[in-house]
């Protein structure tokens, strides 16, 4: 059983609206220590908008955030920078900085947001490029790298910050076929290292061996939520269920 | 040793000392131009519609009227309201405008070029907008931006010698007495020519160093 002390993030009732469009309709999230929840479900229903809005990248509307029971004041800006220094997010298309090094993507948020000094930032920084086997990149620029290691120096950059949780919007749809398993890789590795994630995938490993739970999203709304075990059982006809045959046929027909 | 005609030890003297008041003119203009480029820039793109309107028009204004209007109402124009000022200051502050008002064109595209994501992936480390504007927007504007900027500073360059219609005797000033004077006017405007395609080269060798110091694979021109 869950106690509300375990939770370190507690997402409650959040909406959003463009321009009349309600995008997202009252969405509460909870997650624990080292939880995974996977976020699925047909395009445009409002999975980027959720991610975007737990890191306030988006200002939602109405709702609350508590990270580890704090609640977020979306009026104050130095809320907003407090919450995403410690929310990492990867994007589907990395957005690393185009004109630094890879050494300097990660330095810059060490130095600038965190205040280190330039010795120390490299170091944590050199560490980071090891954990996600660029140690010899250092020294290349963004268009100098394949997209599979652009993503990782984008999960490196995050990681350096210490994210109390990492959001992952997509993190392996913008990869060619052949470099996806990279990011998978550095992606379990995470999970086993107990990192806290929220992540929007379509990679069928990634739901089947990381979740510890599903969420289905559909026109701005969670409309089924579960384990994997319990949504994706044989004979199931949870919309989960469906929509992962789906993928699984795709992935079929692609490989 | 060859000695020089008295015909061109006179037009190189003049030539030479309208060159003195060329670079006099063409550095400050030149700078002033991508300061004023840069502030009316960053203006147009990221200021409220008040500030914006204010800097569209001013950039219209100067792109839109001839140079030499610009000049004659700042040397001529402008006494009528009490304001003197002497060819020299005259002939600066029209380049000035003129050029600040070409280079906030360069610096804005430079900025509206810039990805969303860019702000995105800083803005999700923490940082605040001053932070991302100092750190990540103006270092790859700077680098698109430069090319265009550099170009407009070789038009400068060029149109430096209309100082000469509000009296500001510069290299081709110089030349155009000399050419009366003696009534040799394709040698005076050759060699004149030459003058200029030597500060426009002097002047590309250096943009071109800079250029080469600022890059970044995957930015810009090569
Ligand atoms: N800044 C915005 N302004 C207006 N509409 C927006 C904005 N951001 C998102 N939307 C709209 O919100 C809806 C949900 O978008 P969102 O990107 O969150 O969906 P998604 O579930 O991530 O889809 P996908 O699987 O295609 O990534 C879309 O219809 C989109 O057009
Ligand atoms: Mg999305």
């Amino acid at each position: 059983m869950m106690t509300e002390t375990d939770q370190i993030l507690r997402v409650t009732d959040i909406s959003k609206s463009f321009g009349g469009n309600t995008i997202l309709n009252a969405v509460s999230v909870k997650l624990a220590k080292g939880e995974i929840k996977v976020l699925i479900g047909p395009s445009g229903g409002g999975k980027s908008t959720l991610l975007q809005c737990i890191n306030c990248l988006v200002v939602p509307d109405a709702g609350a955030i508590e990270l580890e029971n704090e609640t977020i004041d979306f009026r104050r800006k130095q809320d907003l920078y407090r919450l995403r220094q410690q929310v990492g997010m990867i994007f589907q298309d990395f957005n690393l900085f185009d004109h630094l090094t890879a050494l300097d993507n990660i330095t810059i948020a060490l130095r600038r947001v965190k205040k280190m000094d330039k010795n120390q930032a490299r170091q944590r920084a050199r560490l980071e490029l090891d954990q996600v086997g660029l140690g010899d990149k250092e020294a290349l620029y963004p268009a100098q790298l394949s997209g599979g290691q652009k993503q990782r120096l984008a999960i490196a950059r995050a990681l350096a910050m210490d994210p109390k949780i990492l959001l992952l919007d997509e993190p392996t749809s913008a990869l060619d076929p052949t470099l996806i398993g990279e990011v998978i890789a550095v992606i379990k590795g995470l999970a086993v290292k107990g990192m806290t994630m929220i992540m929007a995938t379509h990679q069928i490993s990634l739901i089947y061996n990381l979740a510890d739970e599903i969420l289905f999203m559909e026109n701005g709304r969670i409309v089924e939520q579960g384990p994997p075990a319990a949504l994706l059982a044989a004979g199931n006809t949870s919309r989960s269920q469906g929509f992962c045959d789906r993928l699984n046929e795709l992935a079929e027909v692609d490989g | 040793m060859f000695e020089l005609s008295p015909f061109y030890q006179e037009l190189l003297t003049s030539l030479n000392r309208g060159l003195l008041m060329s670079i006099a003119l063409i550095i400050p203009s030149a700078i002033g131009g991508v300061l004023i480029g840069i502030i009316a820039g960053s203006l147009r793109t990221f200021g409220d519609p008040v500030v914006k309107a204010i800097g569209d028009t001013y950039a219209a204004i100067f792109r839109g009227t001839p140079l030499v209007i610009q000049l004659f109402i700042l040397y001529f124009g402008l006494p009528n309201i009490g304001i003197y000022l002497s060819p020299y200051v005259a002939a600066v502050v029209g380049f000035t405008l003129c050029s600040g008002a070409y280079q906030s064109e360069y610096v804005r595209g430079a900025l509206l070029s810039i990805k969303s994501g860019q702000y995105l992936g800083a803005q999700a480390l923490g940082f605040t907008t001053l932070q991302v504007i100092f750190w990540i927007i103006v270092p790859q504007a700077v680098r698109r931006a430069i090319h265009g900027c550099g170009n407009e500073i070789i038009y400068l360059i060029k149109y430096s010698s209309l100082a000469f219609i509000v009296t500001c005797v510069e290299l081709t000033g110089e030349g155009k007495t000399i050419a009366t004077e003696y009534f040799r006017f394709t040698e005076v405007f050759t060699i004149l020519g030459l003058y200029y395609l030597g500060l426009v080269s002097l002047a590309m060798v250096i943009l071109k160093k800079i250029e080469q110091r600022l890059y970044v694979p995957g930015f810009g021109h090569n």
